[in-house]
């Protein structure tokens, strides 16, 4: 009984320190990088969410931002920047592009980067206004906050 | 240097080669054979001329068409300040043109996009080999008969 409550409360604090601090890596392949740049400098300025660093290395960082269209050419790329991510992780789509391939239904371009890799939280848009990106990313941090955290010494069941 | 005076020594020396000579949007078309592209563009690139700017190289798919293909060279002279557009139809069966990688150093880029997007051939080109396109990948997508939504993935998709 004691030991639920000590770990449902654990689970809260890891899931309030891990929202507040989401580490994220900007995959940027097209315009809606313009639109991040605008969300993550001054004027919106995301850090005052809790989205703090941006990490140039997929191995120190806890949110992917994908922004811009993603061709087949560079699937694997991103594949292999999602893999190389250390958990806990988790991935935003940012534009229509990565949604769902957005305008571009063609030979070249993935039709979604769910197809490739698993997305928690889609920012629909072309590009997203700032304020949507805001949204979505406070959506995230509910998400993250009512999620089951994994740590290191958690029984499994 | 006047454009009437270019155009009119080339129909001099070039006459059997030139098909037609058409303007459009001010600047002139030259319809020529496949086999004096060269010779024509050597003597354009040399002085007076001095047609020697590569603007774009490109191609056009006319699908039921005979010839289907037709390659679009688009010239600029510096000193004169003027353009020429040259104008080579390649039959579907015989799809090869003579490379100007040897001329303008650009044109070898914009042959490889060519050679990557139509399958056009280039004769003397150093290195035609896809340039947007992955390896592996079959067809050449700006065909008009190439399938619209025929995608090729090089990995693994989830659904
Ligand atoms: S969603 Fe629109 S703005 Fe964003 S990358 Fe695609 S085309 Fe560009």
């Amino acid at each position: 009984m004691i030991g639920n409550f000590v770990s449902t409360r654990f689970n809260y604090i890891l899931g309030w320190a891990r929202k507040y601090s989401l580490f994220h890596y900007p995959f940027i392949t097209a315009c809606c990088g313009m639109e991040y740049m605008s969300t993550a400098a001054s004027h919106y300025d995301w850090d005052r969410f809790g989205t703090g660093w941006t990490r140039f290395s997929p191995r120190q960082s806890d949110m992917l931002v994908v922004c811009g269209t993603i061709s087949h050419k560079l699937a694997p790329v991103l594949r292999t920047v999602y893999d190389q991510m250390t958990e806990p992780k988790w991935v935003m789509a940012f534009g229509t592009c990565t949604v769902s391939g957005g305008i571009y239904d063609n030979y070249a371009v993935v039709q979604g980067i769910d197809r490739i890799i698993p997305v928690d939280i889609y920012i629909p848009g072309c590009p997203p206004r700032p304020e949507t990106v805001l949204d979505g990313l406070i959506k995230l941090q509910e998400k993250i906050q009512k999620q089951e955290q994994a740590w290191r010494w958690k029984k499994r069941k | 240097m006047e454009k009437k005076k270019v155009i009119e020594e080339l129909k001099k020396k070039f006459s059997e080669k030139i098909k037609e000579v058409s303007v459009q949007f001010g600047d002139e078309i030259l319809h020529i054979e496949r086999d004096s592209l060269l010779d024509i563009v050597q003597f354009l690139k040399d002085k007076p001329y001095s047609y020697s700017m590569l603007l774009d190289l490109t191609c056009i798919d006319y699908k039921g068409q005979e010839p289907r293909f037709e390659m679009v060279y688009h010239l600029f002279s510096i000193p004169n300040v003027q353009r020429l557009r040259i104008k080579v139809g390649l039959s579907e069966k015989d799809l090869r043109i003579d490379s100007l990688a040897s001329l303008w150093k650009n044109a070898n880029w914009l042959e490889r996009e060519v050679f990557d997007m139509f399958g056009v051939d280039f004769k003397g080109h150093p290195e035609l080999k896809r340039i947007f396109m992955y390896d592996g990948f079959e067809g050449y997508p700006l065909r008009k008969d190439f399938p619209l939504r025929k995608r090729q993935p090089r990995i693994q998709m989830r659904k």
